[in-house]
């Protein structure tokens, strides 16, 4: 592979101002964050950039600090500083969860929250060498004309991987976004759209600079995911559930998936669990809701059947645990799920 | 394009020209001439290139040299100065946490790097560092037999 890696130019910008304008130069270039998605791509052939614009060394891109009643998470924070800071701990520690879920240890010292976010979709007719693919006559995501998932269809069914997104979507975040037009902060649901082949709402020449979290105070949440194996492997399905409990009932469910669809998405229709228990007819119609809205499709080696109904077995197991957990008192110390304080600069 | 990468290679200063597309790993094996970190995947699926980034353990396959200017990279070779083996080598060594050999670099400096954060891991925080280590050989219990042992013989 290493005969592969095709040449590039590496530039190291020190400010974002130098990193927009780098990339404004060069349309064939990309951002390069902890590169574990972008460099095995380009080995493959998956992306040829010329420059690679190394955005490691950005002041503003780094840090996460409690900025008035949100967490200000900067984009090239590493997932494994997510998973150890203090802040994180005690205001998102759904986002430490997810973090350690992420491959393994080394590639989470080099990956950042970003390129977690902004990580490209995922197929088994696509992440495989070029003489693989070629061999294969290609596909519509790239160089090619047929989708070999839905052959009948025109557009691809690749799947969004990334554990962070449902996670940080339950605690209703924001990314803060920089381009050549200047800022715009944007809920990250609509960062992603429907398209295995583009699937974010993104330009070209636009860097996400920060994930923004709203206090949460009340609720708890958490996240968990089933996979071929128990390390270094994307979500088959992952579930994020945040809820709110007052007394024998729910005062507010949040469920986001990851890892069935082009997209990572909120699940619709929770509130109408509000003012209800938990109980087992309530986890049978959140299990219908979730297996209609996913739409897993043959993008992996495991079936898509069984990736719809995981889904919705994690979603029924965490509701159930948190639910549970939501009438004890605060763990002291933090934890995984430990109910999120309300920020205080 | 090549220029000039200075870092601190097992505690050694060294400048050398690396083109902007080379990995830390094609730097290792081929400029500097230490082989024994391995290239497995080449591709961040199996651990064998393991090495540590000031301190942190990283693959090597997936870091581009050049992003490694000013910093101390530490191999396993760096662990055996004048060919002595470190304790953990030696655990390694006693306990049979190596067979066929071609993990043991990635399974050994994924191991320091969690010793030197928690110099008495529970098996628990042994098997989550080592979680993105692949051994086809062992099937794992010698090596956090072996990380054990090592912890324990701390003075
Ligand atoms: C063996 C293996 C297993 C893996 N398992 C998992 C897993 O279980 N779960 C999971 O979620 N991921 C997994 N990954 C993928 C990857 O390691 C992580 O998603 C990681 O968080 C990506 O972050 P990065 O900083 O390395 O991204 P990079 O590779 O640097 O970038 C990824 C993409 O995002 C873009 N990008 C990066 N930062 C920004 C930014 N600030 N603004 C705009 N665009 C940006 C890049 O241009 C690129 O297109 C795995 C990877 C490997 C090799
Ligand atoms: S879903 Fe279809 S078009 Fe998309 S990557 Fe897979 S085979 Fe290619
Ligand atoms: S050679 Fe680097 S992870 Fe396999
Ligand atoms: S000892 Fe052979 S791969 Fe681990």
């Amino acid at each position: 592979m290493t005969a592969a890696m095709p040449g590039f130019r590496l530039v190291t910008p020190r400010s974002l101002a130098e990193a927009l304008a780098a990339r404004a130069a060069d349309p064939l270039a990309r951002f390069l964050a902890g590169g574990t998605d972008l460099l095995p791509a380009m080995a493959r052939g998956l992306v040829e950039p010329e420059t690679l614009i190394d955005i490691g060394m950005i002041a503003e891109l780094a840090g996460i600090a409690v900025d008035g009643d949100r967490l200000r998470i900067g984009a090239a924070t590493t997932l494994a500083r997510l998973q150890a800071d203090a802040l994180v701990a005690r205001h998102a520690p759904v986002l430490a969860s997810a973090a350690a879920t992420v491959a393994g240890p080394q590639h989470r010292t080099a990956a950042t929250v970003g390129g977690n976010l902004c990580l490209d979709t995922r197929c088994v007719f696509y992440n495989q060498s070029q003489w693989w693919r070629r061999a294969n006559g290609f596909c519509l995501k790239r160089e090619g004309t047929v989708c070999h998932v839905a052959p009948t269809g025109t557009r691809c069914h690749a799947a969004f991987s990334g554990d962070l997104a449902p996670a940080a979507m339950v605690l209703d975040a924001s990314v803060e976004i920089a381009g050549p037009g200047g800022r715009r902060i944007a809920k990250l649901c609509e960062l992603y759209r429907d398209d295995g082949a583009a699937p974010l709402c993104l330009g070209d020449e636009e860097l996400l600079v920060a994930l923004h979290v709203p206090a949460a105070s009340g609720w708890i949440a958490d996240y968990a995911k089933s996979r071929v194996r128990g390390a270094i492997d994307f979500p088959l399905a992952g579930v994020a559930v945040a809820l709110r409990r007052s007394g024998d009932t729910l005062a507010g469910l949040r469920v986001a998936l990851t890892g069935t669809g082009s997209r990572p998405f909120r699940l619709a229709g929770t509130d109408a669990e509000i003012g209800h228990g938990v109980d087992d007819a309530a986890l049978e119609r959140l299990d219908k809701l979730v297996q209609k809205q996913v739409s897993p499709m043959r993008s992996t080696m495991t079936p898509a059947h069984y990736r719809r109904r995981v889904a919705a077995a994690l979603t029924r197991r965490l509701v159930r645990r948190l639910f549970a957990e939501a009438a004890q008192p605060p763990m002291r110390g933090g934890g995984a799920t430990a109910p999120q304080s309300e920020m205080k600069p | 394009m090549k220029s000039i990468l200075r870092l601190v290679l097992n505690g050694r200063t060294r400048e050398d020209a690396v083109s902007d597309r080379s990995t830390l790993l094609d730097y290792l094996r081929a400029v500097a001439g230490l082989t024994g970190t391995k290239q497995g995947c080449d591709g961040g699926e199996c651990g064998a290139c393991t090495v540590l980034l000031d301190d942190a353990p990283v693959l090597a396959c997936l870091t581009l040299a050049r992003r490694c200017e000013g910093k101390r990279v530490e191999t396993i070779e760096g662990l055996a100065p004048g060919g002595r083996l470190s304790r953990l080598q030696r655990a390694f060594h006693e306990r049979l946490g190596t067979q066929c050999g071609f993990c043991t670099p990635g399974m050994i400096m994924a191991s320091e790097a969690l010793l030197r954060r928690n110099r008495n891991p529970s098996d628990a925080a042994i098997r989550d560092a080592l979680s993105g280590n692949l051994c086809r050989c062992t099937g794992y219990v010698k090596i956090i037999e072996s990380v054990k042992t090592s912890a324990a013989a701390e003075p």
